[in-house]
């Protein structure tokens, strides 16, 4: 796990590359704080960070085959590489390094961009094949690991964060208002789209070749469900728990393959139990386990955390985090997560990453992605209870169900059922629409646009990020059943949008961390898409098939618990500590004619209302958080960038 | 315009669309399929009409027919008035 960097053209001028590509690699420092290392050629380059994690003595970057023919910038895993370096020793191979890293390079040989489809692993890197004269870039599946990319002139630079292309000269930071618009609605911009006008970013699941030709990119894997009404693959439920225990156990035995010790995060919820339940055994100097603890009760769940360590024995290590703790970090945050959110969530977490960092850790296993995989989030169950209400429009019995989901979310409890149909669209959204799962989540966060400004709003001229969306959903969509069209949803966009990166990725490598993820190990996730929709959500039970095929594991209070969505105070952590200096000044009436993107009356009337504390609503907390967030983005970042020469 | 509908107006006006006068806001426009309140919305607005016209509004008429446009809200309240008369 590190962070690289690199250029393919021949733009840079040879005596250049050394300075450029150590600016670029210092950028992005923090992703590999063990050693830096650089490389360039005629016509390309690389700049590498190093987290040394595997190999540690041998395992340095960028890297070249015997030849010198082909290198290697290489950011994550290949958790099989054990095992596909025993097959190419198995035919003669000779391999110099005990590194995952040379495992790709000979692969690479062997098989050339084909390689990338052996690969079990969280990673992105790039190739340079002096024989073909071509750089090959590739993403895992999932998109753990990210990978953004730009062109200045007929250069084509790329880096693990978009922070080291603002090193390349020519290159200027600029918010992409269709993306804002996107992380308004969507909550995450429409890859290839990001935050930043001209910067892209490569798709998980895809690769991208420069040669002479230019730039082209392709998919090399895709989420895919069976059609709906198909024959279902599993039908004995004991079978396939079976099946998805040895895959999980698996899953994770390889995940805790490093050269340092691995420690596990523990929420208190059942994933991130599962995960450390099943590694405990395979921690040789035992686990060390990392929570984070909130003051609030409504999102503290330190009680279940400190049961699940007791149980499994692990050194266990929390991090308390306050209101005023969210609010001292967030500008940092957001310097990480290099787009504007919508909530706080992520500050927690970066604490979390810098408390392992303290006790000495580089690498943690997480639970995440098990709600994607197997259904967990309530937003399943809404689609499901909407659907049920929708047979019986009239109904006020059967809308008292969403009371049952969302006991967390304030003033629901009180409504009417004609107020919970309403506010649900139970009764008015087709049941055809491809995004009908997603539909009143995108609803109530464009709610937060009415604080874009009259000129942003005519720029964006009636652009609808949810028309988008449905334009990019593949063409066998249709023909899944309902729940799989929520999970490709959930897990195409919103995963690597925002979970994996501004949640994940950037937040632990903040501090040099390594997350690690079991359950996206690609065999589980396909795994997963070929069961019947009624083995993941089997009524209004969310992810009952990891329950049936884990419950050995985890003490009863864990595997029945109904899972807690992880949440964070969202406008209230800047309010507790009096009046901050830095949100009044990103909040100003100068900084937001400077980036004009906001309504100055309609902000601060919202700010008084936050200071008042008197915001509860999602559509304020929302708007309130993707505000300040924007405007921090825009202090952070524009501006900032393009030096004009090198030489500066 | 009547008082009540221009009141009801300024109040969500000033409240929920936080002073855009710009907005259109139709008399006859959902406030919920508009996005203009969620659940906290609501109680806001009961506590509003509770305060601003001296009556206690019952369970159940804390419903859409009665809440989810400006229209229905002065029906609501001119309705109210009408009985207490």
């Amino acid at each position: 796990m590190c962070g690289f960097v690199g250029y393919c053209g021949h733009d840079v001028a040879p005596e250049e590359a050394g300075t450029l590509l150590r600016r670029m690699t210092t950028a992005i420092a923090h992703r590999g704080p063990d050693e830096h290392g650089h490389h360039s050629g005629k016509g390309f380059g690389f700049g590498h960070a190093r987290l040394s994690i595997v190999g540690l003595a041998d395992g340095q970057q960028p890297m070249s085959d015997s030849t010198g023919e082909l290198w290697i910038a290489f950011n994550g895993e290949i958790f099989n590489y054990v095992e596909l370096r025993d097959e190419m020793k198995a035919r003669g191979r000779h391999f110099r390094t005990g590194s995952d890293t040379e495992v790709i390079l000979h692969l690479y040989d062997e098989m050339g961009p084909d390689c990338v489809t052996r690969f079990n692993g969280d990673f992105s890197f790039a190739i340079w094949d002096e024989r073909r004269r071509s750089m090959f870039i590739a993403r895992d599946r999932m998109g753990v690991r990210p990978l953004f990319y730009t062109k200045v002139a007929d250069t084509w630079y790329f880096a693990s964060e978009v922070k080291a292309l603002l090193e390349v000269p020519g290159v200027a930071a600029e918010i992409d208002t269709v993306a804002l618009d996107q992380i308004f609605t969507l909550w995450a911009p429409i890859a290839p789209r990001t935050a930043f006008k001209g910067i892209s970013e490569l798709e998980p699941g895809w690769a991208m070749l420069i040669d002479r030709e230019g730039l082209k990119t392709r998919p090399y894997w895709e989420l895919d469900f069976p059609e709906a009404g198909a024959p279902p693959l599993h039908t004995n439920e004991h079978e396939a728990a079976e099946e998805l225990r040895a895959l999980l156990s698996d899953a994770t035995r390889i995940r805790m393959r490093a050269d340092v010790p691995v420690g596990a995060y523990v929420s208190g919820g059942l994933d991130s139990s599962i995960t450390s339940a099943l590694a405990v055994p395979m921690a040789a100097e035992g686990l060390h386990t990392f929570s984070v603890t909130f003051g609030s009760a409504e999102h503290d769940e330190s009680s279940f955390q400190q049961e699940m360590a007791k149980a499994l024995g692990t050194r266990h290590h929390a991090v308390a985090c306050s209101d005023g703790d969210i609010a001292a970090v967030f500008p940092d945050v957001i310097r990480f997560t290099e787009r504007p959110i919508i909530r706080t969530a992520p500050a927690p977490l970066f604490k979390l990453s810098g408390l392992v960092r303290e006790q000495g850790l580089k690498v943690v296993l997480t639970g995440e992605g098990a709600d994607e995989v197997f259904a967990g989030y309530d937003i399943f169950k809404e689609a499901r209870v909407r659907r049920f209400c929708a047979r019986q429009p009239g109904s006020t019995i059967r809308p008292h169900l969403f009371r049952k989901l969302y006991p967390y979310i304030p003033g629901l409890a009180q409504q009417s059922a004609e107020y919970l149909a309403a506010f649900f669209g139970a009764n008015n959204d087709p049941l055809d629409d491809p995004l009908y799962s997603h539909r009143p989540r995108f609803r109530s966060t464009a709610a937060a646009k009415l604080f874009f400004s009259a000129e942003l709003k005519a720029e964006l001229d009636g652009y609808d990020a949810t028309a988008e969306l449905v334009e990019r959903l593949p063409e066998a969509f249709s023909r899944w059943h309902p729940l799989h069209q929520g999970q490709y949803l959930e897990s195409r966009f919103l995963l690597p949008g925002y979970i994996l990166s501004s949640q994940g990725d950037r937040m632990a490598m903040a501090h040099g961390i390594e997350g690690r993820f079991p359950f996206l190990d690609h065999r589980l996730v396909e795994f997963a898409t070929r069961l019947p929709p009624e083995m993941k959500l089997k009524g209004l039970v969310e992810k009952h098939i990891l329950r049936e095929a884990t419950k050995d594991l985890l003490p009863e209070l864990i595997s029945k618990r109904t899972k807690q969505p992880y949440r964070a105070p969202d406008s209230e952590s800047f309010i507790g500590a009096g009046d901050l200096a830095y949100v009044n000044e990103a909040l100003s009436d100068e900084a937001l004619a400077g980036t004009g993107l906001f309504n100055a009356k309609a902000v601060r009337k919202l700010h008084d209302k936050v200071r008042a504390g008197n915001v509860t609503g999602f559509r304020d907390n929302a708007a309130f958080v993707g505000v300040l967030s924007t405007q921090l983005w825009s202090q952070a970042f524009v501006g900032k960038s393009s030096r004009k020469s090198l030489a500066a | 315009m009547s008082d009540t509908k221009a009141a009801v107006k300024a109040f969500i006006i000033e409240n929920f669309l936080f002073g855009d006068t710009t907005y259109k806001l139709d008399d006859e426009a959902s406030l919920i399929d508009n996005d203009i309140i969620d659940s906290t919305g609501v109680l806001e607005l009961v506590a509003f009409v509770e305060d601003r016209y001296g009556i206690t509004m019952a369970d159940a008429e804390i419903v859409p027919a009665n809440l989810d446009s400006v229209a229905r809200i002065a029906a609501f309240l001119e309705s109210k008035s009408a009985a207490a008369a």
